[in-house]
């Protein structure tokens, strides 16, 4: 029985509404579950599935809907009552949150006349428009929606700079500023390292590096992925951030994470680096290496540009002294660097208990640019890996939820997340797809992020460490052996706790690298082996 | 080398200040700053004017830049709101007092509406009228004669006036004359003529047409000669009064009533009338807990017309039903109805009927809720809570969520339980189509037949997309694109 059951002029967030959707799924005698707001797309949804739309004439966006496909009569009820609860559990939280709530902006505005920030999350279609007016009243603006037109984004972001405002996103998940996290970011010690970012989990990456290496951060300004690559948005936020960072005394050194930018871009950016009279690290994901300057060093990975930062923040004169200091040694170096020869030996531990058939590289990410990465790096190595992020189309998945060859997969994709909450708010569709590779007997090594901080799941490792487990026990019942290989991006005043999710997974026998840099070197250097045979 | 970095000094600014966020969306990220030491405000973000694409461009546009400061516009249209000072100066027949008003011609409640489109409560209210000025003998002429196009029929607003339920006002019926004297524009109404079998629900049987007539010859008489002895009626003081009394001002007049009798009755004893009379005249008024509600619209009706046509303004300056269309007008766009189908009220019924018997929403009468009282000032009459769902915590609610889409409050209007806050005042057209709030509205229910009478009262929700068209006709008057 399909029964649908509406509440009128009660909004809810999509990710609480996701939860919601989630936790009715689960509940004995419930085929499908739907808590959503009437919007003619969900509307259309739910007449396609079947459910009666009589029922839904005349609703709105602010319309709350459950649709349930129940067994019976006392399942549908058990259904709607649990999904009122779930919603409400969100209403009891928030008054326990101690955070004041108010109707609009004009209301907030009164309420803290100093306020200076605005954070916007709501749908990706009205972002701009609330953007528009923080700006308008003189605050710094972080739009962490998607799907902005890119005519709104120019036009934002013409209005920030000649307001000398802060325009951080669209698109923008991480940020931090004057030491507070904002959205989904890590509690990292305060230093003298500005980042300036394009992305989410790279930024979060350097940043719990630079924490991890005994430096800290002065801002990190997340800029939107667009900023830099796209010509027409010419950089707008990237540049004006640097200015600022470049001024700012408690800046010592600048560091620029992203995408390769459009080339007009790229030489406004070096110039703007140059110009800052501080030393500058910069790491251009996937683009062909470029040679350092006097005041300018271009790293090749996240890991490297995190280190040259913190060993120029913490007084290396030059590039070249700074780059001396993390030339490899044999063993672990006081980075806690596994060498190039220590990851040789771990590779060649676990490659050495592989089964014959088991010859492929699984990455499955929640970060997108963790997932980069890795796919630039194994792409290379491996000799073609298949992802739904690959820019060569050659190499992307004709249907990313099926694995074929060498995968690393974004799972935080649109593709993956389209009426589902991100995995890093939820990594059960991480779990899922781990237990799918692991029973995929030609699977030889399953290589993983996990990501802490705000905005991510309270336990990421706990949600995951089951699948590990199942799939572990699978290999070796068919007489072979998984290897799961992991990085953690986080610092110990995570909420989470970095030892403890390291501990957690190490405790089901993954093996956990200091950075993702490092943990898809193992993990290549395994499937490498796996390739050539080499395993028995 | 520290660069003078002039462009970039609201960020430098911004490193050297106390974070203090404001957040719309997700909540969490709000409750982690506060975690993390941070200041946070979080909106309860809806989605603006409820997606509707035409809407939001329509408020993006203004936003933009409009040929007239719309701010000042609003603030002097609000200025003149609360400025007003509703008197009430006398009681006259609707032909000599009433601007343009004709043998031929009756006026109605609501937006403009033809004979072929008017609901039964108006149709009957319609056909009592043509028999009360005595143009036909029985109901089939008269209905026939509204047919035929010899009789006109016009809007109460066209003519300074306002009538409850089917607001229908003939030449020969006495009416109330309401004076802003702060102004001196004038607004009429006719008398309230009581519950049951009346003309305003669409009665139109011989004892309905022969209280109108007592009322003509012989009520209107003995008030009009006791508000002489009495003097002008400052109706802002009294309506002040009975907000503090439990009247909202719109569904529950009992206070008013009871107050204008208080007025009235000293000035009554004295009148040369015989005993009888004077004491009927009483009793009438006395049985009849709306006989304030006539008064307090015409007085709202003065005081909201004062801020019409002000170029540039926002404010809604009427808002009115004729049983099938609900209608406003904005000031910045005088002459101009826009209009959507009359809703269906959502109330109590009186025993022995529901809603299978209920007329659409009808009347005049929500210019006591365009002027801020009425379901504005809800939580001012916790008597009456049931029509908002049951507990003074409701109507609270309502009040509270009106401010949201009004520009002003009262300094005159005040309600208790809020600590003597001003009742909300000056509905700004764009803070309703952008939050979506439409103005509460509390209203009584007609029986859709003709003649019947009152059936219940309740809340009735204006069509969103009167507001809307208002807003986007209001935009291509005065956005710059």
């Amino acid at each position: 029985m399909k029964r649908i059951t509406v509440k009128r002029g009660s909004y809810y967030d999509s990710v609480f509404l996701m939860l919601a959707t989630r936790s009715l799924k689960g509940l004995d005698g419930v085929r499908e579950a739907i808590v959503a707001m009437a919007t003619p797309m969900n509307v259309d949804l739910l007449g396609d599935m079947g459910f009666p739309t009589t029922e839904l004439d005349g609703l709105g966006p602010n319309d709350l809907v459950v649709a349930v496909d129940a067994a019976n009569d006392k399942s549908a009820d058990a259904a709607v009552k649990e999904a009122f609860e779930s919603l409400d559990r969100k209403k009891t939280e928030s008054a326990a949150s101690g955070v004041t709530k108010v109707g609009s902006f004009g209301a907030a505005m009164s309420r803290a006349p100093d306020s200076n920030v605005a954070i916007i999350s709501v749908p990706g279609a009205f972002a701009a428009r609330e953007a528009r007016k923080a700006l308008e009243a003189g605050l710094h603006v972080m739009v962490f929606s998607d799907n902005v037109p890119l005519d709104d984004e120019i036009a934002l972001k013409k209005l920030a700079v000649s307001k000398g405002l802060l325009m951080m996103g669209p698109d923008c998940g991480t940020a931090i500023i004057n030491g507070k996290p904002l959205c989904f970011a890590n509690v990292v010690r305060s230093g003298t390292i500005g980042v300036v970012a394009a992305s989410g989990t790279g930024l979060q990456e350097v940043t719990c590096l630079i924490d991890r290496y005994g430096e800290g951060i002065s801002q990190a300004i997340g800029t939107g992925g667009r900023d830099m690559k796209n010509a027409a948005v010419g950089g707008m936020t990237s540049l004006l951030a640097i200015e600022a960072l470049s001024a700012d005394p408690a800046t010592k050194v600048i560091l620029v994470v992203g995408k390769p930018p459009a080339p007009e871009v790229a030489a406004k950016v070096v110039a703007a680096l140059r110009a800052s009279g501080k030393p500058c690290v910069a790491h251009f994901l996937g683009a062909a290496q470029a040679k350092d300057e006097k005041n300018l060093a271009f790293a090749t990975d996240l890991e490297e540009a995190s280190l040259l930062a913190t060993l120029l923040a913490m007084g290396e004169t030059s590039i070249e002294s700074a780059r001396a200091c993390i030339l490899e040694d044999s063993g672990n170096d006081r980075y806690n660097r596994p060498s190039k020869a220590a990851i040789e030996k771990i590779a060649a531990a676990e490659a050495a208990r592989l089964a014959p058939g088991q010859k492929w590289l699984r990455g499955l990410y929640t970060g997108g640019t963790l997932t980069d990465e890795t796919l630039f790096m194994a792409h290379a190595t491996l000799g073609g890996v298949r992802s739904n992020n690959q820019t060569d189309p050659a190499w992307t998945m004709a249907d990313p939820l099926r694995s074929e060859g060498h995968v690393v997969i974004d799972l935080g994709d649109d593709f993956f997340t389209a009426g589902k909450p991100h995995p890093m708010i939820d990594p059960a569709a991480r779990a899922e797809r781990l237990a799918k590779e692991g029973a995929d007997p030609s699977t030889a090594v399953v290589l993983i992020d996990c990501v802490l901080g705000y905005g991510s799941h309270a336990d990421p490792a706990g949600a995951t460490v089951e699948a590990i487990r199942t799939a572990k026990a699978a290999a070796i019942a068919r007489g072979g052996y998984l290897p799961v290989i992991a990085s953690v991006t986080g610092t110990p005043a995570d909420p989470q706790g970095y030892s403890d999710q390291v501990a957690k997974l190490e405790a089901e026998g993954v093996v956990v690298m200091p950075s993702n840099y490092r943990a898809a070197l193992v993990a290549i250097e395994i499937a490498r082996k796996a390739a050539k045979g080499g395993a028995r | 080398m520290i660069r003078d970095a002039m462009n970039a000094k609201p960020v430098l600014d911004l490193f050297k200040t106390k974070l203090s966020v404001i957040n719309l969306g997700l909540e969490s990220f709000a409750a982690n700053l506060v975690r993390e030491g941070a200041n946070a405000v979080h909106v309860d973000w809806r989605t603006p004017a409820g997606g509707n694409a035409k809407a939001i461009a329509a408020l993006d546009a203004i936003e933009a830049g409009t040929a007239v400061d719309v701010e000042k516009a609003n603030a002097e249209a609000v200025r003149r709101i609360l400025a007003a000072e509703p008197t009430v100066v006398g009681i006259g027949l609707a032909l000599d007092v009433v601007p343009g008003m004709a043998r031929d011609l009756i006026l109605h409640a609501g937006p403009p509406v033809t004979w072929g489109k008017m609901c039964g409560p108006m149709r009957g209210a319609v056909i009592g009228g043509i028999m009360y000025e005595g143009l036909a003998g029985n109901p089939e002429e008269a209905a026939a004669l509204a047919a035929s196009g010899k009789i006109r029929f016009d809007p109460c607003h066209h003519h300074d006036s306002v009538g409850p339920m089917a607001g229908v006002m003939t030449a020969s019926m006495p009416v109330w004359i309401v004076e802003n004297k702060a102004f001196g524009n004038k607004a009429y109404c006719t008398l309230n003529e009581g519950l049951g079998k009346v003309l305003r629900y669409g009665a139109y049987s011989g004892e309905v047409l022969d209280k109108l007539r007592w009322m003509r010859d012989e009520l209107a008489p003995i008030l009009a000669a006791a508000l002489k002895l009495h003097g002008p009626i400052d109706m802002k003081s009294l309506i002040a009064q009975v907000l503090q009394m439990g009247d909202e001002g719109h569904n529950r007049n009992r206070a008013g009533t009871s107050i204008i009798i208080r007025e009235l009755a000293p000035h009554l004893v004295m009148l040369d009338y015989p005993k009888d009379k004077l004491s009927k005249a009483l009793a009438f008024m006395n049985a009849n807990d709306h006989f304030f509600l006539n008064l307090t619209m015409p007085s709202a009706k003065c005081s909201v017309d004062a801020a019409a046509g002000i170029e540039g303004s926002t404010i809604i300056t009427t808002m009115a039903r004729n049983g099938t269309e609900f209608g406003i007008k904005l000031s910045g766009l005088p002459g101009r109805w826009f209009t959507g189908p009359a809703g269906v009220v959502d109330g109590l019924y009186l025993p022995g009927f529901g809603p299978e018997h209920a007329a659409r929403d009808i009347g005049d009468s929500v210019i006591t809720e365009t002027s801020g009282i009425g379901g504005f000032a809800m939580a001012a009459a916790p008597a009456i809570v049931k029509f908002v769902g049951g507990s003074p915590k409701d109507a609270i609610d309502v009040t509270m969520r009106m401010y949201e889409i009004c520009d002003a409050e009262s300094l005159s209007y005040r309600i208790p339980v809020l600590d003597f806050r001003g009742t909300p005042t000056g509905i700004d057209v764009r803070k309703v189509v952008e939050t979506g709030i439409l103005p509460a509205i509390n209203t009584g229910i007609a029986h859709k037949d003709p003649g019947v009478g009152m059936v219940g009262a309740g809340l009735v929700k204006p069509p969103e997309n009167a507001f809307r068209d208002a807003l986007v006709a209001f935009a291509e008057k005065y956005a710059r694109k």
